[in-house]
């Protein structure tokens, strides 16, 4: 192994820092700083949380009761489109670079990214993008109605025939997002790959490490077909083209094949860096080493791999002749193989730990519940004859919802409390945490159950109305939907009242093994500066008595003189 | 990675204990696999026991699966808690090869034979036929043969924002779908304006219908009675009123409304978005944008979506 693994020029570099670190007015400039541009992206995707969540709640509002009566039809459409829209793109996807910015350079032992201002510019297009997808709900006609998806016809449609419409808009929107995204994931991978610390192989990386390459990997090759996509459907709604006009001989078919080629593995990009969360905090709270590191490892790429190739499962009712159906079922089910491996994995740390239930490590637990549940579902819809039934139904909008709320939102909760003394320097308060699991807890298992049984019965997704008899399940589903909007307010409370005036935490206060936390609380700018650890060591030693890096106790004493 | 556990003698009480937590699963696997038919609309065609079992299966295998793990957390939750003050690691044990080999192993083969017998199952439901593509204002039906296996049709299923119009083989023309019981049908779908999708519940199918494309599509009833027809693929403002009826009759009864429809002078059928785009035009167009609803269907039959129906 060679003594350093990055390039040297990017430590001797001048480093664009401006601001002492208790600069507050640091998070609105243009900062170069991962770990400011980490801060940013989570503040401003958990306001976009609440604004989602909002949207929710007048979708759930509507369905409390079967006739369409709280808002127009028209305007239930653009809700819902928007509520998708802001939770994924504004949400998710920012919150996740949020993680990925604090915690890649400095589990990794780099100074910053790779191309910090590239970084830079990734995070100012989502103030941009949001702007433009916000400023849809004031265009002529309201902002685009026709879901996520965008499925051409309908998409095309332009009822009063003006130039600047929502649904363009939105093309603009999630195009802008898609930049910002690849922005990104060039930073990443070239972080990841380029600039680890000495003596940190791959198969000594942490496993969020993993995950979050394999996620931008699929960024890297999933976007451009989206993009594409995107285009021409801007084209055909702007400029008269038909690629997927049937009255000018397109397909509107073909559109969903450019759409799932990237959103279906969009999923994936999402939940990779959730099981990266999981996958370090259960050896912390558990206290043992994460079993069967290097298959955990692996299996991100073996779900890279195969994200790329299920995207038809969307598509099983639309037409596909019976041979395309067949082998989507086949590579979709696979998929449950590389996650079986994850859970077993899990699974296999806790047994025999020493478990501390702490805030993250109750988020993380109840995120493992409820992604075993997802995942039974998933192989449910995997299977084309039951997926002809349910497809589109509600029992989709409930699977998808536990993998994308209660399992990658657990997990996005469960890192924001683990990793809040590192980056805020100041402890949270654990009742308040409680509370927000347990209301949290409740709350989505009440939205999302309930819907599953709905859909078996035949409700459709997306309907403003409903027949009488699924009454009862919509009312659990909203009652639960209300519950989740309550459990926020002991999670801002939290956050905002811990980070201005918590106590002071120490640089490791649960005594985890990994470079970060041999770090200050909160680290400083450029993390080891010039004092680089040299690791020695598997990550996860939890009872192996094995120091992770070379002259550890320098940098523990370190961390703590800061 | 291997286990640090050294070889000892089995441990008969531990095994005790995972026998009958394995024999209890699969009791409980057996119940919700049991359970899970309850769960579906009455089974009204030739799919609907097939999907039904295929899912009364992967319940059970789910349920197995599902309380495996998780009655494995509640385990590790009671007996490996952390005491208050208690700072000391777990056992140190980085993993065990031959578990996580087995671990890949049983879930690969187990989805390979889920998959498999899926896939037995799809074939034998036989309801897709030839889809073509047309240019949009020629006639489509010429383009498709009839399914040489149907006893009834091909009915053309025209579905618009947001009306659905049936047109028989002897021209009669009805909002609500009637079908004999127990005969293979056969249908052409045809869409005028954007994806819709044509899905029947208590059938457990579902089929999108494609602008610019006619599909064939069979099924057989087995079940008399009134169905609900769900529009499943998102179709604009008034999605969610895009429903009717089938009514599956007797084979005598069907013979007989075929017979008086004919007779019928042609109304304006079932148009269920339009009461509340009425309602948006009485408030002052207010709202967000939407297309008018398409004109209401002239029909022989508009049927009375009064009555109850059935699931």
């Amino acid at each position: 192994m060679t003594t350093t693994n990055y390039d040297p020029r990017i430590l001797k570099a001048p480093h664009p820092v401006p601001g002492a670190p208790d600069n507050w007015k640091r998070f609105f400039s243009f900062n170069t700083d991962a770990k400011v541009i980490g801060i940013q992206y989570i503040v401003t995707s958990l306001f976009f949380l609440l604004v989602g969540g909002l949207l929710a709640m007048i979708v759930r509002g509507e369905l409390l009761t079967p006739p369409a009566d709280l808002v127009d039809p028209t305007v239930y459409n653009g809700l819902y489109t928007m509520h998708g829209t802001v939770m994924l793109f504004l949400f998710l996807f920012p919150i996740l670079n949020g993680f990925n910015n604090l915690l890649i350079p400095t589990m990794i032992g780099a100074p910053d990214m790779a191309f910090p201002r590239l970084n830079a510019a990734a995070f100012w297009l989502v103030p941009v993008f949001a702007t433009v997808l916000m400023g849809s709900f004031f265009a002529p006609g309201g902002p685009a109605s026709s879901g996520w998806w965008s499925y051409p016809p309908m998409s095309l449609q332009n009822p009063l025939g003006h130039f600047i419409n929502g649904q363009f808009l939105w093309i603009l929107a999630v195009a802008l997002s898609g930049i910002s995204s690849i922005m990104g994931a060039v930073n990443f991978v070239t972080t990841i790959i380029r600039m680890r610390a000495p003596g940190m192989g791959f198969f000594k990386m942490p496993i969020f490490i993993w995950t979050a390459w394999a996620a931008q990997t699929i960024q890297l090759i999933g976007l451009p077909p989206l993009t594409g996509g995107a285009v021409m459907l801007l084209f055909d709604l702007s400029f008269g083209t038909s690629f997927f006009r049937p009255e000018g001989g397109g397909d509107p078919v073909l559109f969903q094949h450019f759409f799932w080629f990237y959103s279906h593995p969009a999923v994936y990009v999402l939940v990779l860096p959730v099981f990266g969360i999981f996958s370090e905090l259960f050896p912390v709270y558990a206290r043992k080493p994460l079993f069967g590191y290097k298959f955990v490892a692996i299996a991100s790429f073996g779900i890279t791999f195969l994200s790329m190739i299920v995207w038809a499962h969307h598509m099983f009712y639309t037409g596909t002749p019976n041979w395309m159906r067949h082998i989507f079922m086949f590579t979709t089910m696979l998929i449950a193989v590389p996650t079986g491996v994850k859970v077993f994995a899990w699974l296999g740390t806790l047994w025999r730990g020493n478990l501390r239930l702490n805030t993250p490590m109750l988020f993380c637990l109840g995120g493992l519940f409820n992604f075993i549940f997802a995942g039974i579902t998933g192989v449910m819809l995997a299977t084309v004859p039951i997926d002809i039934h349910v497809g589109n139904t509600a029992f989709v909008v409930a699977h998808f919802h536990y993998v994308i709320f209660n399992t990658i939102g657990f997990g996005v909760f469960a890192g924001i409390y683990h990793w809040f003394p590192k980056f805020t320097g100041r402890m949270y308060y654990e009742g308040l945490g409680k509370v927000h699991f347990v209301l949290t807890f409740i709350g989505a298992t009440l939205n999302w159950l309930p819907l599953h049984w709905a859909g078996l019965l035949g409700m459709p997704r997306r309907v403003a109305s409903y027949d009488p008899e699924f009454a009862i399940w919509n009312v659990l589903g909203s009652i639960g939907a209300f519950m989740l909007g309550v459990a926020s307010i002991p999670f801002i409370l939290n956050m905002v009242s811990s980070w201005a005036r918590g106590p002071q935490a120490p640089p490791n206060p649960w005594r985890a093994i990994g470079l970060e936390w041999l770090l200050p609380s909160p680290p400083p700018a450029e993390n080891f500066q010039d004092d680089i650890p040299t690791v020695i060591s598997e990550p996860y030693g939890y009872g192996l008595g094995r120091p992770l890096v070379e002259d550890e106790e320098f940098y523990v004493r370190r961390s703590q003189e800061a | 990675m291997t286990s640090t556990t050294p070889k000892k003698s089995p441990n008969i009480g531990a095994i005790v204990i995972i026998t009958i937590a394995v024999g209890l699963n699969l009791v409980i696997a057996k119940m919700m696999a049991n359970w899970s038919y309850s769960w579906f609309p009455p089974q009204a065609s030739s799919a609907a026991p097939y999907v039904d079992d295929l899912f009364a299966l992967e319940t059970g295998i789910g349920s197995f699966i599902f309380f495996g793990c998780t009655g494995f957390m509640g385990w590790v939750l009671l007996f490996n808690r952390a005491g208050k003050y208690d700072e000391s690691d777990g056992a140190p044990i980085e993993g065990n090869t031959k578990l996580e080999i087995t671990w890949t192993i049983i879930p690969l083969v187990t989805v390979f034979l889920i998959a498999t017998y899926s896939m037995n199952v799809n074939m034998k439901l036989q309801t897709l036929g030839p889809k073509h593509k047309y240019a949009i204002g020629t006639d489509p039906t010429v383009l498709i043969a009839k399914d040489p296996k149907a006893d009834i049709g091909p009915i053309d299923v025209i579905a618009r924002q947001w009306s659905w119009e049936f047109i028989y083989p002897n021209g009669v023309r009805s909002s609500e779908l009637h079908l004999p019981v127990d005969q293979r049908v056969n249908f052409r779908l045809i869409s005028e304006d954007v994806i819709h999708s044509f899905f029947v519940p208590a059938f457990r199918l579902k089929q999108d219908i494609i602008p610019g494309s006619i599909i064939s599509y069979s099924l057989t009833p087995t079940k008399e009675g009134r169905f609900r027809l769900r529009d499943a693929m998102f179709s604009g403002a008034y999605f969610s009123q895009n429903q009717t009826n089938v009514v599956v009759e007797s084979e005598a009864t069907y013979t007989n409304w075929l017979k008086t429809t004919a007779s019928q002078p042609l109304q304006p059928g079932l148009d269920p978005g339009r009461a509340l785009y009425d309602r948006r035009l009485a408030r002052g167009d207010k709202g967000w944008a939407t297309v008018p609803p398409a004109p209401p269907p002239q029909v022989n039959d508009p049927g009375d979506p009064s009555i109850p129906h059935d699931a």
